[in-house]
């Protein structure tokens, strides 16, 4: 570590101005100047990290500056770095990193929004995080009330890019979709029937979250957490939690941490199975898709006996989880997993067995690699890309470590590869379901509070269904917060949608994106 | 094909009979708080975690107000593991669906102790239900007035005004084979010009009110408004703020509230029935006038 920070001195000198190791696994480094262009170079030629979020802070009250965190990682290391880059409130502007790192597009453009820093040289700085018809303002910042009420929108809501050419159309689909499924805008420029070019329009489900975290008691903020993405529950529940229990240096039960195991998988396998019966539907085998969504009831009915709730709310709690398991309710975990692992080969059999099913699912909807790589795809999407990511086994939580499972990973990136990861994952979460529910869960599954000591800084992430979700935390006093940054997995996979229906025909975008599923609301906040 | 049929014979019928016959729900499945507001000694620890506000609180002098809203309750259980007395238990129903929001605001007045405990109820208002018709009757008629005036079939559409797709979760869930909701000639259809039911969640945000008015405005008469969930009815944990209206009222005219977080599939599907009723009001109101 010593060694590492004087490479740093010796190139950078005084532009690097400390180091503090909050816990072992979670490195902060202040730097004295808003530009970080030659840092994040020389960290990704020299240790090879790479990027994984950008956002900000307002510490003008405490501090003087805005500042932005840059979230690093490394392949084989659990530590994540962040670099703390302070942003002067007269002269709000950094420099912007899209250009190279085109992951953090949308990031960087949404701190513009939401906390008025200029992202100078951003290739594309229009707005995101609010419509075009918003008023300037910028919620983030502390002088803005959670409650202010904006006068009623005027003007264009957003300005599409036009496609031109010899008969090339723009088809306009949403906010409101044919189905049940959230808010959002997509624009195809079409010639003929394949997609030249799709524009999207999210932020229509935006409602405050990150702001109203900061207005909350930490208690009660667990089941806004749980509301951020509705079938992500217990995964934004528990790394909301996990930030608390890592900012006040808790322990947390064993017993705990198994349920929360368990939890998170079963999270992950009910809706896996969800959209794989979806993505058999949107290519119109329907039949499988009734057996899905049986199989699925299965599983919500076995949550419910678990938690009390079909969608895994208000379980995990701060220190661990709210209710422990009696012996009744162990024994249907397993016979459920057991019943729900023989119909589940019957589903793929079936799905296997179709032909014209399979079909339309390869090739259709391909995110290359590369492309994956530049944009930091995560989650399933990534790994049907070619990323091999997954916080479970880079930074691991719960009681992850005590288990063996495969991370499967493809480089076709198909519809049919993102559905395959589906099929391998449920298979190795029952692996691991099973395995930690032979374990003793006996003793306490939940630790005692101490009073959350103030102006705490703690990142958090879990590998959710979708991908990995990340919150970091600054604690404030009176067991409430002064920041919360949520990163949804789907925030930077949207544009990967973007370039995975380029020639693709436009009937085939509902199975692309269902191969995606990702969170509108998430993304939003 | 073979293996398919070999696979559907195998299934069997897996419909559920709700609800003709009662749902069958897990005996842990959070339900109703219900409040003994009789015997309810002391509101305050309940009110203080309450994580939405849906147990309130307003004293004055030696007399506190207690206000029960279960259009707020996200059905979490707090309020029952903090109440110290048994008076908050928390029960498996969840059939609260109510053509009128006030039906779900329940209060009490207690007289007070110097060390703040409740010394007696002064008065107990319950709003509870002039609808409380038996459920079993509401799947009935609703089934009758969907055949007779709708020509059996009643048309859904549905819109997401900012949820965080929980409730969506769970009414995507009707259409499976288990709740089946075509069994009432109930259908969700894509486009507002062939509803007759507008059902939407969420807490409203500011961009998604245009879209919701356009909805609303392009259905033909007679039509119905179902607001789904604590966001619906009144913003939920969310509320209102500076992105959130703070429930669909606030933007249309409602005719059914169904309460929960999400409600599970059989709380929509009760609160959907109910609206049929109010739905045929509308058709014989239109006719004669």
């Amino acid at each position: 570590m010593s060694g590492f920070f004087q490479a740093l001195q010796q190139k950078f000198g005084g532009q690097i101005q400390s180091m503090a190791a909050e816990r072992e696994d979670e490195i902060y480094l202040l730097v004295g100047d808003p530009d970080i262009r030659a840092l994040a170079e020389y960290l990704q030629s020299e240790f090879e990290a790479k990027l994984v979020t950008v956002f900000a802070e307002d510490r003008r009250s405490a501090e003087g500056v805005f500042f932005n965190y840059y979230v690093f990682e490394r392949k084989g290391d659990t530590r994540y770095l962040i670099v703390r880059a302070p942003v002067s409130a007269d002269h709000p502007e950094f420099p912007s990193l899209s250009a190279e790192v085109p992951a953090v597009n949308w990031q960087e453009r949404e701190i513009q929004d939401w906390f008025g820093l200029k992202a100078v040289g951003h290739p594309n700085p229009r707005r995101v995080a609010l419509h075009d018809n918003w008023p300037d303002v910028h919620p983030l910042r502390k002088d803005f009330p959670l409650e202010t009420v904006l006068p009623p929108f005027e003007g264009e809501r957003h300005i599409y890019r036009p496609a031109l050419g010899e008969g090339v159309l723009q088809v306009p689909v949403g906010p409101v979709h044919a189905g049940i499924i959230e808010p959002g805008h997509f624009n195809f420029a079409v010639a003929g029937e394949p997609i030249l070019y799709l524009q999207l329009r999210m932020f229509y489900t935006h409602k405050g979250t990150e702001k109203l975290f900061e207005k909350l008691p930490i208690h009660k903020a667990v089941f806004l957490a749980e509301s951020i993405s509705g079938d992500s529950s217990f995964s934004h529940g528990t790394a909301f939690c996990q930030a608390i229990e890592r900012a006040a240096q808790m322990e947390i039960p064993l017993r705990a941490l198994i349920m929360r195991t368990i939890l998170l998988e079963l999270e992950r396998i009910y809706n896996h199975v969800a959209d794989i019966g979806a993505i058999a539907t949107d290519v119109g085998f329907v039949i499988a898709n009734a057996h899905a969504s049986r199989l699925k009831e299965m599983l919500v009915s076995l949550n419910e006996q678990l938690t009390g709730s079909r969608l895994l709310r208000g379980m995990v709690c701060v220190g661990g989880v709210r209710r422990g398991w009696d012996v009744v309710q162990l024994v249907s975990l397993r016979s459920t997993v057991d019943a729900f692992a023989s119909e589940f080969q019957d589903l793929i059999a079936l799905i296997d067995s179709s032909e014209s099913t399979r079909d339309r699912l390869e090739q259709t909807g391909v995110l290359r690699p590369e492309k994956a790589r530049d944009l930091r795809i995560v989650g399933v999407a990534g790994r049907a890309s070619g990323m091999d990511l997954d916080a479970r086994r880079d930074h691991p939580y719960a009681a992850y470590g005590r288990y063996s499972f495969r991370v499967p990973v493809y480089q076709v990136g198909d519809v049919s590869h993102r559905m395959q990861v589906r099929v391998d994952e449920v298979n190795e979460s029952l692996g691991i379901i099973r395995s930690a529910a032979d374990e003793s869960l006996h003793g306490d599954f939940r630790a005692q509070v101490p009073p959350i000591p103030a102006d705490r800084c703690a990142l958090s992430t879990v590998e959710g269904w979708r991908g990995e979700i990340i919150h970091w935390i600054r604690t404030g006093p009176d067991n409430h917060l002064e920041r919360c940054k949520i990163k949804d997995p789907s925030l930077n996979n949207w544009p990967a949608l973007v370039e995975a229906v380029q020639g693709n025909i436009i009937a085939d975008f509902p199975v692309i994106n269902k191969s995606f599923n990702l969170s509108y609301s998430g993304t939003d906040r | 094909m073979f293996k398919i049929i070999q696979k559907t014979i195998a299934t069997g019928i897996v419909t559920m009979s709700y609800p003709a016959e009662p749902a069958q729900v897990s005996e842990r499945f959070r339900g109703r708080p219900n409040f003994d507001f009789e015997k309810w000694k002391d509101a305050q620890p309940a009110a203080n975690v309450c994580p939405t506000g849906a147990i309130s609180l307003s004293d004055s002098g030696d007399s506190r107000r207690v206000t029960v809203d279960y259009g707020l309750c996200v059905f979490c259980g707090l309020c029952a593991e903090a109440s110290s007395d048994h008076a908050v238990r928390i029960t498996q129903e969840f059939e609260l669906a109510t053509p009128d929001r006030r039906n779900l605001v329940f209060t009490a007045e207690y007289t007070l102790n110097p060390d703040g405990t409740h010394r007696e109820p002064r008065f107990v208002h319950h709003r509870v239900c002039d609808v409380e018709a038996e459920v079993e009757d509401v799947g009935q008629k609703a089934r009758e007035q969907i055949q007779k005036l709708l020509k059996r079939s009643l048309a859904i559409r549905e819109v997401d005004a900012g949820s965080c797709n929980g409730c969506e979760l769970e009414i995507v869930a009707l259409n499976n084979p288990i709740h089946d909701i075509e069994r009432f000639g109930i259908q969700f259809v894509a486009s507002p010009r062939h509803a007759d039911m507008l059902l939407v969640t969420g807490p409203v945000t500011r961009n998604m009110e245009l879209a919701l008015l356009k909805t609303y405005r392009a259905m033909p008469e007679p039509k119905v408004v179902v607001a789904v969930g604590a966001c619906g009815i009144s913003g939920g944990i969310f509320g209102e703020n500076y992105a959130s209206l703070g429930g669909v009222d606030k933007v249309l005219p409602v005719d059914v509230y169904i309460p929960g977080c999400p409600p599970r599939p059989q709380a929509v599907l009760h609160g959907i029935l109910l609206a049929v009723g109010r739905l045929r009001e509308r058709l014989y109101d239109e006719r004669a006038g």
